[in-house]
């Protein structure tokens, strides 16, 4: 029993990671109804530099100040220069052009930085907290919690804000919301802002577990794809919700069933992506989405 | 009324005087690729044959994204079954190698058309996102069932050998077979776009409801695209093994398909020398930017599409084309 309780525990902590991540394709995708495939391509660019704000001396936190103020200036440029021109085209160009990033981000950050592995510092004290014979790592614990903050610095942003509001406008309907005045071009370049600094949280958090390196996050982001698809793509509740559940669902299957292993778990979230997509379309929390033909 | 019989005339003149030249310039490039082999160096020989490699594998996913309007991001999968099934076949039961083809062809088929099912249901992004993940679980899979893939470490094969009557190197003999598979490919592929079947294919691409309206049936056509498509592109790994000789988990990543897809982007959706502009593309590009740095290919490709997107959807076919236009004709 312990031993199952453990492997729920490291479940959710890889969850978390997910998590953040998922939200932030949710956050871009609620705006803009684009899914962002250079996702995490971006956060793996904010970790780099994140890496050399430290390796230029710089304490830790603040070196993580300045890289999520650099990241939100990233992503609201990004949106400026590279999204824009394609806004309201079809799904198939948007696709290609994130796709496009993605290739653009990755091999950049392998140009400045080299596809060398780096080492990131851990944040979090090493050492793990005991009790009733199971041990919570308190970099678990750490990435539970930052994940936990930053939903609840969304939620409070979302919902007791001016802007927050406006956000939920635009989200909610782009031409009326242009009616009563709000700037709906800013507001969009604040959500691709917003989504790359989360983003670049969950980049920080992955990169002292998995190793620094150009290719890092190309395997959280799948993970992630799954989570916000459980979750619902326009729900960032559910993006968090549907995070936890895979990791948790991708431990234990690694756990347990033999055939699974270590090395299949990947396919894990392309189970669940593609049995939420058969079954439940709009995901657990996601509403369904209303067409007319 | 005599203006327009007047005029009738010369249009046909001049449509079939374009058509002539089309097949003229066709000749002309077949011409100059049976030749090409044997004035180049074995390394060039193999290039080119790579170039083909990949324009077959671009022209399913041509079929796919340009012609039908459905994203893959996971075409590397397809062209990765066709590559382990011939190895398979030839090294575990050793099939004599033009066996494989037809084969290899098949598997992905029927592959292509398992996949075409659920993915009926989803349609523009989450269909990328599935066909991603395929792509990503697909190398694991590959190295766990070690006593048929032989795992992460691959497996080696004898290349084909030129028979004794042709008189070809082994390097120009397996160019010509590329070759004869390339152009049999060009033309299935020429003719399924000209049948009925092509012009569902676009109309399902262009407007799903109006197709619909017509008389198309959605559901089959999608996934007649995607089986086709896939047939292409397994074709296509089924002669990649027999000019590499070797298959590893490592060779078909999710970087391949995104290549693919790069290169497709940038050759042309939906042109048919979008393909052997795409091959030529996804060949060269990184062999001669990797002298700069190992992430200039990654660097150009990704700026290329961008690029491309937004100022040629058509990409450099169509870029191509419009410079064919502009060139002013003697009459």
């Amino acid at each position: 029993m312990a031993g199952f309780v453990q492997q729920v525990v490291e479940g959710l902590g890889a969850g978390a990671i997910y998590a953040s991540l998922a939200l932030a394709l949710v956050l871009i995708y609620q705006f803009t109804g684009i899914v962002n495939f250079a996702q995490g391509e971006l956060a793996m660019f904010s970790t780099y530099i994140a890496w050399q704000c430290v390796a230029a001396g710089m304490p830790f936190w603040l070196a993580l100040v300045v890289t999520l103020a650099v990241s939100f200036a990233g992503g609201m440029l990004i949106e400026r220069v590279i999204i824009r021109p394609v806004e309201g085209a079809p799904e198939l160009t948007i696709v290609i052009v994130t796709v496009g990033l993605f290739i653009f981000v990755n091999a950049a950050a392998g140009w400045i930085w080299t596809f060398l592995i780096k080492d990131f510092p851990n944040p979090f004290p090493g050492g793990a907290l005991e009790a009733a014979g199971i041990s919570v790592s308190f970099s678990t614990l750490g990435v539970l919690g930052v994940v936990a903050l930053v939903m609840g610095l969304l939620y409070v942003l979302f919902q007791y804000t001016r802007i927050g509001l406006g956000m939920r406008a635009v989200a909610t309907n782009p031409a009326s919301a242009r009616l009563v005045g709000i700037r709906v071009g800013r507001t969009l370049a604040l959500g691709w802002g917003l989504a790359a600094t989360v983003g670049a949280v969950s980049g920080v958090l992955v990169a002292p577990l998995l190793f620094l390196e150009p290719n890092m996050m190309g395997g959280v982001l799948i993970y992630a794809f799954a989570a916000a698809t459980l979750g619902g793509f326009d729900s960032p509740l559910g993006a968090v919700t549907g995070g936890l559940i895979v990791g948790v669902a991708e431990t234990l299957a690694g756990a347990y069933v033999g055939f699974i292993g270590s090395d299949l778990k990947v396919g894990v979230p392309l189970v669940i992506i593609l049995g939420v997509l058969l079954l439940r379309p709009q995901g657990l929390f996601g509403r369904a989405a209303v067409e007319r033909a | 009324m005599s203006t327009t019989k007047v005029q009738a005339k010369p249009v046909a003149v001049e449509r079939r005087r374009r058509f002539d030249r089309r097949w003229a310039g066709l000749a002309l490039l077949l011409a100059a690729a049976i030749y090409a082999p044997f004035q180049l160096v074995p390394f060039h020989v193999f290039q080119l044959t790579m170039v083909l490699v990949y324009a077959v594998a671009l022209l399913g996913l041509n079929l796919l994204v340009g012609h039908a309007g459905q994203i893959s991001l996971g075409h590397g999968a397809f062209f990765a079954v066709g590559a382990y099934a011939a190895a398979v076949l030839m090294d575990r039961w050793a099939l004599p190698y033009p066996l494989t083809l037809p084969l290899a062809a098949a598997v992905a088929f029927v592959l292509g058309l398992a996949l075409g099912v659920p993915a009926m249901r989803l349609r523009g992004l989450y269909l990328a996102l599935v066909t991603l993940a395929i792509a990503i679980f697909l190398v694991p899979l590959l190295k766990r069932f070690e006593e048929l893939t032989g795992g992460s470490m691959g497996l080696t094969l004898a290349k084909p050998q030129p028979p004794a009557w042709s008189g070809l190197a082994e390097d120009q003999w397996l160019y010509f077979l590329t070759l004869a598979i390339a152009v049999a490919s060009f033309l299935l592929a020429a003719s399924l776009l000209r049948s009925r079947v092509g012009r569902a294919l676009h109309a399902v691409r262009d407007n799903e409801t109006a197709a619909e309206v017509m008389g198309v049936r959605l559901s089959f056509y999608k996934t007649l695209a995607f089986a086709w498509s896939a047939m292409f592109a397994g074709a296509a790994g089924c002669v990649y093994t027999w000019v590499i000789g070797f298959v590893s988990p490592d060779s078909f990543t999710v970087n391949l398909s995104i290549t693919l897809l790069a290169g497709l982007v940038v050759g042309g959706l939906g042109s048919l020398s979008g393909p052997v502009l795409g091959g030529l593309f996804v060949m060269f590009v990184p062999s001669i930017s990797q002298d700069v740095n190992d992430a200039a290919p990654g660097v150009i490709f990704g700026l290329l599409i961008i690029a491309v997107m937004y100022v040629a959807p058509t990409g450099l076919a169509g870029l191509a084309g419009r410079l064919i236009k502009k060139i002013p004709r003697k009459e």
